[in-house]
């Protein structure tokens, strides 16, 4: 039986841009008493007062409410966008951010009047450390690929301490798309490392192009077709035998939490998503957090501040000779790492097993239910993400693109698409553990209703979507005449 | 656990589907070998009540958790965020959200950002302002390698030792591995980049000046952009206060190439030092240099307005490792934040905020001259200012935030270490004369 779409028509409100709403002389908010007196500055250095819109308070407030209502998020329906770890996003981390020994903290009020947050600092980073098997990590970094930005510094200067800069860096097909772009900030040129029939790496295809020249590979674990690459081990061992090193891009952790520890298993420096695997919420594209653990070899080489303990007190510490140096001008994204450390004490380390075990069992059953309905270039157990493609409904003219389009009028944010590379309108899949079996049903039903589409009504297809404020935009006209501002 | 959804029931159903006899048996392409065998060391999980008591405590410990006079700015500042800003932000449809890569559901993301970089680019002169880098230093420090990458032929960066000494060590990362060479540009005894000396330096690819400077100074971008004009490189210029340029001559009015600022005094809470808002704009020129997302017009197949991410033929995932920069994930939430405070203080709240600010540490520097501090640097300032302390005030400095919760200013000896005694102070418009005076009686 064909369970209800969660999707639907409904109203929604047009609204101009923010300055169209603009009346001389409306201000929404109150300007506090002037109780000294005013000091005018040199006429010379003033300029023209910006050009703001002048709005009420309930104009500001309608125009993002309106704003808001045009927008799906994890709070509005299931968001199985493949790489990203869409998981529901715990409304008491808000709360326990938000408090005002937390939100109203200065960064420069010294170490002695900050004990709070050097304390939960340090406790995340031990509690990451652990969960990662690392014996070090920083919270500096403020998003994932600045935390591959950190950890390819990390190897740099790693590489500059032994006395002998490499120049090349090994990337499988199958890695995060950040990934060659970061290794290029340091220098490193990419070398693409074709992945094997089964859609994870070769210890031969390794072994064949792993030199001296080359300062390390980067491996994301999951991969990005959702497989775990099982011949981990033995790469860390050829790449260590020649001098390298081995980088995990850890934004797939949600996998393995409680199952893998990828600082046990041979590599030595992976960066985490607080903003995938720890729940904390993606904010329509930031701030993130990426922490970066490593184990005692690259350890020295963090970046400074490091959060230290001694004794019951905590205190940051830049003495540190190795260190690549500062990556924030602070200490990184505080008010993401609150939240990602109230899930993990929320979570506990049997929570934390349940998700991913719970995260990889969503992917598995989405998989074998609609393996016969969308083609499966890598018919394998899969961990949390199953990555299909359109070949089956090429020969109806319909694409990726047109299922993804068509799934918005079911109600469902569509998956990641045309990612990643290594599969030709690749169609991939993250459900996350938070959603349930009913609401993956409906999910796994809209797919199949649509795959019939394809066959027989396509044009629902190629002139979707209809129910959302906007249809298909023209991204190749917006790009030839870019117009950035109003 | 509350976030988990599944019944046993489910879960048989799910494994038989999965073709899996249990949960354990979903993962055995993981060979034995580098599985977990004991599990994780971590405390037992918190209810939600325990949680709270947790934070609680853990957020009292911080000094911040009872209200309290801060004096400090340095990149951090404490302005008044009206309710209305994290009432509006924390709209789920907004926060849990990804990335706008459908943008079709994603246009309240996407019309905001766009708003938001238009008033970015009306805030600072400039005609581009992309939808938001991770904090000032970082999209500083991308400035410095567009410029490097621009030409060619100079392998420095010429960067004012009066340029946040955090953001300065960032560039510093961001160029070890490249060869490139950052070099500083002194400051006079006035407390000024001393342009004399900018003058004879040669092979640079660009010039970096923060006005209003790190000790708060306005700096003379007029003189700047005329050397790097000159010596064919880009001016770069930043700064830390965005509502400077409420009153202040914008960059963009004095020619500039690249703007890096911090947004964090547009209604984002201090938070430790993050996450703040990174801005970073520039001219029309260098469209296709700029790192990061961009948000532009489009028409939909109706032919009605929508908006688009655009130009992402220079980002990672597209370019791969000839990308602009590696970022990916920016700081979108506070940039919807920064566009909510603009449009809620407007066009005559911008003026008048920042008018007081100024007010204020007028006010402040004459009651501490008037305690006998002595006022070091005389040139203008904007909410920012150097005295140097009396010989007894390093104590009463503790004292005062031991008794009175107040924060009277930043020592700046372990940042210029020639500055012993020496204070940087802040006054926002949430000062009020009664805790400057307390502050002027108890230090004097």
């Amino acid at each position: 039986m064909m369970t209800q779409r969660p999707g639907t028509k409904g109203l929604i409100f047009n609204e101009p841009n923010v300055w169209d709403k603009s009346r001389e002389g409306r201000c929404a908010i109150s300007l506090p008493k002037a109780d000294v007196k005013r000091s005018p500055l040199d006429p010379a250095l003033t300029g023209d007062t910006p050009d703001l819109p002048q709005l009420s308070e309930l104009d500001v407030v309608r125009h993002y409410t309106r704003l808001s209502q045009w927008n799906f998020g994890v709070d509005s329906g299931m968001y199985p966008l493949g790489s990203c770890t869409m998981k529901y996003n715990p409304k008491t981390n808000e709360v326990q951010a938000a408090r005002q020994g937390f939100a109203g903290a200065h960064p420069l009020a010294g170490d002695e009047c900050s004990q709070g947050a050097l304390r939960l600092m340090y406790d995340l980073e031990r509690s990451l450390a652990e969960i990662t098997g690392f014996d070090a990590v920083t919270l500096q970094p403020a998003a994932g690929a600045h935390g591959e930005l950190t950890g390819m510094l990390i190897i740099h200067a790693y590489h500059a301490k032994q006395g002998r800069q490499r120049s090349k860096i090994l990337i499988p097909d199958t890695a995060h798309g950040t990934n060659p772009a970061s290794a290029t900030l340091c220098g490193y040129k990419s070398v693409n490392l074709k992945s094997g029939p089964k859609g994870i790496l070769e210890p031969e295809a390794v072994a064949a192009i792993m030199d001296e020249e080359t300062a390390g590979i980067m491996i994301t674990n999951p991969n990005t077709l959702g497989l775990f690459e099982e011949n981990i081990k033995e790469i860390c061992e050829i790449v260590h035998a020649k001098g390298g090193l081995v980088y995990g891009d850890g934004a797939n952790m949600n996998a393995i939490m409680g199952v893998v520890k990828p600082g046990k298993v041979g590599i030595d420096v992976l960066h985490l998503n607080l903003h995938k695997t720890f729940s904390t919420p993606h904010g329509g594209g930031g701030p993130g957090s990426g922490p970066v653990a490593v184990n005692e070899k690259l350890t020295p080489f963090l970046p400074v501040p490091r959060v230290e303990k001694e004794l019951d007190t905590f205190k940051f510490v830049t003495d540190c000779p190795d260190s690549i140096g500062r990556l924030h001008t602070f200490y990184g994204h505080f008010g993401v790492m609150i939240k990602a450390y109230a899930y993990i004490l929320a979570m506990g380390a049997q929570g934390l097993l349940d998700a991913s075990r719970l995260a990889v069992l969503n992917a598995n059953y989405i998989k074998e239910s609609l393996k016969e309905t969308l083609n499966l270039p890598y018919d394998r157990p899969c961990m949390h993400e199953c990555v299909f493609n359109d070949a089956k409904q090429q020969e109806y003219h319909i694409s990726t693109m047109d299922m993804a389009k068509r799934l918005l009028d079911y109600g469902f944010h569509p998956p990641t698409v045309y990612f990643p590379l290594v599969v030709d309108g690749a169609f991939m899949v993250e459900p996350t553990e938070t959603e349930s079996k009913e609401d993956i049903d409906q999910f796994i039903d809209a797919v199949k209703a649509i795959a019939k589409e394809a066959q027989t009504d396509p044009e629902k297809l190629t002139s979707a979507p209809v129910l959302p404020k906007v249809t298909r935009l023209d991204e190749v006209a917006a790009a030839r005449k870019p117009c950035l501002r109003g | 656990m509350r976030y988990l959804p599944h019944t046993q029931e489910d879960i048989q159903k799910m494994l038989a589907v999965a073709g899996a006899g249990s949960l354990d048996d979903l993962f055995k392409t993981i060979p034995d070998a580098v599985k977990v065998k004991d599990g994780l060391n971590l405390p037992e999980p918190m209810s939600e009540w325990e949680l709270n008591d947790y934070m609680e405590k853990l957020a009292s410990e911080n000094i911040a958790c009872k209200g309290y006079t801060c004096l400090l700015g340095a990149g951090s500042y404490d302005h008044y965020i009206p309710a209305i800003i994290p009432y509006l932000v924390s709209r789920s449809e907004f926060a849990t959200a990804y990335t706008p890569y459908q943008p079709e559901v994603s246009q309240g993301t996407l019309q905001g950002i766009y708003e938001f970089q238009t008033m970015v680019t009306d805030l600072l002169g400039m005609d581009i302002a992309t939808a938001s880098h991770y904090d000032c230093g970082t999209a500083l420090a991308e400035c410095a390698l567009i410029a490097l990458r621009k030409n060619r032929k100079a392998d420095k960066i010429a960067v004012s030792d009066l340029v946040h000494p955090s953001h300065r060590q960032i560039i510093d990362t961001y160029l070890k591995p490249t060869g490139y060479e950052m070099v500083l540009i002194p400051h006079t005894k006035d407390g000024l980049t001393d342009i004399a000396t900018l003058e004879t330096m040669d092979g640079i690819a660009g010039v970096a000046v923060q006005s209003p400077n790190f000790f708060g100074h306005i700096e003379d971008l007029a003189a700047v952009k005329k050397i790097a004009d000159a010596k064919k490189c880009l001016f770069i210029t930043s700064f830390t206060e965005a509502l400077a340029w409420g009153i202040l001559k914008n960059p963009g009015s004095f020619g500039a190439d690249l703007v890096a600022g911090e947004g964090q005094s547009l209604g984002i809470a201090k938070t430790f030092g993050g996450p703040g808002l990174g801005l970073l704009a520039g001219t029309s020129k260098l469209m296709r240099d700029l790192p990061g997302r961009l948000v532009g017009r489009a028409k939909d197949s109706n032919g009605d307005d929508g908006y688009v991410l655009t130009l992402s033929t220079r980002e990672q995932h597209i370019r791969r490792e000839r990308a602009s920069s590696n970022i990916c994930s920016n700081n979108g939430l506070n940039a919807m934040t920064a566009a909510m405070y603009l449009s809620t203080i407007g066009k005559v709240g911008i003026r008048e905020i920042a008018q007081l600010n100024h007010d204020k540490a007028m006010y402040l520097k004459s009651a501490l001259t008037g305690a006998g501090f002595e006022p070091v640097f005389d040139p203008p300032f904007f909410n920012e200012f150097v005295m140097k302390a009396p010989e007894n005030f390093k104590q009463k400095r503790t004292d005062l935030i031991n008794r009175h919760c107040l924060f009277a200013g930043l020592d700046l000896a372990p940042y210029y270490p020639e500055l012993i005694d020496h204070y940087l102070f802040c006054a926002t418009e949430k000062v009020s004369k009664q805790q400057m005076d307390q502050l002027a009686k108890e230090v004097a």
